[in-house]
């Protein structure tokens, strides 16, 4: 499989430019050779497998469901798919977003439920929409550092059920109640605190703390000053609904399982949220965040979504030593941060080039693209800060633009927009589908990016495992 | 899927297969509504209970089969169809698994013939609702091997059953005994015991279920199919009643609870006991086959007519073999089939009040009756010999 000059350059102490020019000449002259240098300490890390629960639309079949029993489903689908030994798991990490305080270690809780071993430790990760993507870079980080060789990363979300909480004087009553004798003291307190008027519930929202705009919101200016239409936001939703229809039907997402949800009589098999539409249904539609004239709809955005996903990583050699055939090495990643108020949806335009250049790839080595669809408008507006001089030389220091993806190889079977956005699952099901696509597709290297509440974006470089 | 769930949280791993996505749904509905029953009950957490339910595996296909120890098979009581699936899932077990099937009535015997691996055929007859019924019917052919036997014992002990062995023959034992007393029970009713008298009959002598709401859970259907399949391997012995009774309630569809009416219209609305109304249709039914009355028509008749059928009929199976122990026929009896728990079993009953004075009883209904209430030999050698116990006092 490795030629001579391949292993040469994976395991020889060869500089930083040296390293990139000779596998830049190699990657574009024969593709699926053998993997370039690891830059993950020393170690090829592979993706096994991924799965994910379908996912559904907030309120609906999953709306009795609590995210651990989601995140147990998802588990217990990706035990069965590898058959992989629970004791060969070293490690789980769950990503999500709105936690439900009772169980606020969800790996754990979900992990334990679906049979692990007690011995088999576990933590939750935030990061927003980027959660799973942080517990595979968790992961990556652990088996890197040697802690362990094959370890779990998953995500969950649901919006079905939200903490809804008293206000915060109202909880500070109750706390101080506790600790308060006497029923005149009591009331005392009760009369004080109600007279101050405090609020009486707090209830969570999609928004920023550090700006308290809705993300909407934001997307909506963000499109403004980019110049996106509605209709191009409209057309690129209707590009993703059928995508994902075609894909559906198809059978390409085999990272779906069946779920017989408990009371429900019906076994779910497939994601709910997949509607294509026409643009004059959509056109219909009037603007969600910024009203009257705001370009952002409910078509042309991404839908609360409740959902859960899992992903098996191992070191390629334990992969190799428990028989199995891996779909896909992780290879490069990025964090990357900006502005929360004017920047807050541009991560994937800033993530893009630094992934590319730590891996030494061009835009044309890249042979399929998963980006996070938060909405039509966001992911229209990265690519035409990419495709920007202005926007390279003034925001991200570069002498000219980035370049575009190639839409033809743009997320293919579809995205968040019509499959659903469980906030914390979304990363992992990128990752599969991007190793799924590339073989599929016959490339070898995929990038994955996305962006995140907080002005975070994350960006990935998926290398397709060699067929022999 | 009641077997799925015995087995489960007793820390098996059950692979749930079906034919369809929906039958399968069926399935892990009723699964997952036990162990939440249980858990509204306090005996387990939710979490218990999630932990357990994740030791079930539903699927479609025999993917994993070939990681078994033991299927058990309990489909459509049909052999043909029973036949079809040993077939297929041969194709997928390792060499030690073991076949069980959960027949009430097919000749295991006939099941095998189906089978590569005959010796490795077993029947394991398990009671309705399996989650609360603590018996387990274990039935061996002369082909069943000893390891079968002592696997299919064990994983019965694992399900927390209480588990006999009997041999193979028409009915094994359970459904043999209750054959003949079912068979006069309907007698009974022709006779002009309409149904609630029948139920307070039999529960005031210490059954726990009245005859007439047994054969109602049991299923006129399944009872009518039972006493047709028995009494063409045993002969008019099995007879009582008209089996055409049986076959004119199945026909209007009076099936029992299943269906929602059999000798009493069961109405779920007005709660257990108010929502059992004798029904009309059948005591039609059983008025357009009356028999007159005999001299044997006082309770305690009628009491003895039924329970000296059923007794006599269990020590027969030990007679002939079906049984190795008395003590099996007495757990049997008393954990399967709800008899009389303070007599101890059939056998036990004999020992303490004496075998004469039933046959005495019988010899008086054999009279009325014929050799449906002929003595078997191996009681009449106790009545002969009353020194003669079926369990030796110790």
């Amino acid at each position: 499989m490795a030629s001579p000059v391949l292993s040469a350059v994976k395991y020889a102490n060869v500089t930083k430019g040296f390293l990139r020019d000779a596998v830049r000449c190699v990657s574009t002259t024969s593709s699926l050779q053998s993997p370039r240098r690891p830059k993950t300490g020393g170690k090829n890390i592979v993706l096994v497998e991924g799965v994910r629960t379908p996912f559904l639309q907030s309120g609906t079949t999953y709306k009795d469901l609590m995210p651990h029993d989601l995140a147990r489903t998802a588990l217990k689908g990706l035990l069965k798919r590898t058959d992989v030994n629970k004791s060969d798991v070293e490690y789980v990490v769950f990503g999500t977003v709105i936690q439900e305080v009772n169980t606020s270690n969800v790996a754990r809780e979900a992990s334990l439920g679906a049979g692990f071993s007690q011995k088999t430790p576990a933590h939750t990760v935030t990061q927003a929409c980027i959660s799973s993507n942080q517990a595979i870079t968790t992961c990556i980080g652990l088996i890197a550092s040697g802690q362990a060789d094959a370890v779990i990363a998953g995500g969950v979300e649901t919006m079905s059920d939200v903490p809804i909480r008293w206000g915060r004087k109202l909880r500070q009553m109750a706390l101080k109640m506790n600790r308060t004798k006497g029923v005149q003291n009591q009331l005392s307190l009760l009369f004080r605190t109600l007279a101050s008027k405090p609020a009486l519930l707090e209830i969570p929202a999609v928004a920023e703390f550090s700006t308290g705009e809705v993300m909407g919101h934001s997307a909506d200016r963000l499109c403004a000053a980019f110049g996106i239409s509605r209709i191009e936001q409209d057309e690129y939703a209707l590009r993703s609904h059928s995508k994902a229809h075609w894909a559906s039907e198809k059978g390409l997402l085999s990272d779906v399982l069946p779920y017989k949800v408990p009371g429900v009589a019906d076994t779910v098999v497939k994601d709910n949220g997949i509607r294509p539409s026409t643009i004059e249904q959509m056109s219909k539609l009037k603007a969600a965040f910024i009203k009257p004239h705001g370009t952002i709809t409910a078509a042309n955005s991404s839908f609360l979504t409740d959902g859960a996903s899992a992903c098996l990583l191992m070191t390629e050699e334990k992969a190799l030593e428990l028989g199995y055939k891996p779909k896909a090495y992780l290879r490069e990643f990025v964090y990357v941060s900006q502005d929360p108020k004017d920047q807050l949806l541009l991560g994937p335009a800033y993530a893009t080039p630094k992934v590319l250049e730590r891996a030494g790839l061009a835009m044309s080595d890249i042979s399929v693209f998963e980006f996070h669809e938060a909405f039509a408008g966001q992911i229209l507006a990265n690519l035409k800060a990419m495709d920007s001089d202005y926007f390279a030389k003034t925001y991200m220091n570069r002498t000219e633009k980035v370049g575009t993806p190639d839409l033809s190889k743009f997320n293919l079977w579809g995205g968040s927009l019509s499959i659903g956005h469980p906030f914390g699952a979304t990363g992992v099901r990128l990752i599969t589908t991007a190793a799924n696509r590339l073989a599929d597709e016959d490339g070898q290297f995929a990038l994955v990016a996305a962006c995140a509440a907080g002005g975070i974006g994350h960006g990935m470089i998926v290398e397709r495992y060699p067929q022999k | 899927a009641g077997i799925a769930q015995v087995s489960i949280d007793k820390n098996m791993h059950v692979l749930l297969k079906d034919m369809s996505l929906a039958g399968l749904a069926r399935g892990e509905e009723q699964i997952f509504k036990g162990l939440q029953l249980d858990t509204k009950k306090r005996k387990i957490t939710s979490f218990e209970r999630d932990l357990i339910y994740s030791n079930l595996d539903a699927t479609l296909s025999y993917d994993d089969f070939h990681k078994c120890d033991m299927v058990i098979e309990a489909v459509f009581e049909d052999l043909n169809i029973k036949h079809h699936v040993i077939k297929e899932v041969e194709q997928y077990i390792p060499e030690h698994c073991v076949f069980a099937s959960n027949t009430s009535a097919l000749p295991i015997s006939k099941i095998a013939t189906a089978s590569k691996r005959p010796e490795k055929i077993i029947g394991m007859h398990y009671f309705s609702p399996v989650d609360k019924m603590q018996l387990l019917e274990i039935i061996t052919t002369p082909e069943t091997s000893k390891d079968t036997v002592a696997t299919a014992v064990d994983v019965g002990l694992r399900q927390g059953k209480l588990v006999i062995i009997v041999g193979d023959g028409p009915g094994f034992y359970t459904t043999r005994i209750l054959a003949p007393m079912l068979a006069e029970a309907v007698r009974l009713l022709q006779e002009g015991v309409n149904p609630q008298q029948l139920d307070k009959v039999t529960t005031g002598f210490g059954w726990p279920v009245g005859m007439a709401t047994l054969a109602d859970e049991v299923g006129i259907d399944v009872a009518a199919h039972v006493a047709e399949d028995l009494g063409k391997a045993f002969g008019s012995r099995f007879g009582g009643g008209d089996p055409a009774v049986l076959k004119e309630m199945v026909a209007a569809g009076l099936l029992g609870r299943k269906s929602g009416k059999g000798c009493f219209v069961y109405d779920p609305s007005k709660g257990k006991k108010k929502g059992k109304t004798e029904n009309m249709e059948a005591l039609a039914i059983l008025n357009q086959h009356r028999l007159t009355p005999t001299s044997a028509n006082t309770t305690e008749d009628y009491q003895y007519r039924l329970f000296s059928r059923f007794v006599n009929e269990a020590i027969m199976c030990l007679q002939e073999g079906i049984l190795t122990t008395p003590l099996e026929g007495d757990i049997g009896a008393v954990f399967g089939l709800g008899f009389p728990p303070f007599f101890g079993g059939p056998f036990r009953y004999i020992d303490l009040h004496g075998a004469g004075q039933l046959v005495d009883r019988m010899r008086r209904y054999e009279q009325i009756y014929g050799e449906q209430f002929t003595p078997c030999q191996l009681l009449l050698d106790h009545a002969k010999d009353s020194s003669k116990k079926f369990h030796s006092s110790k």
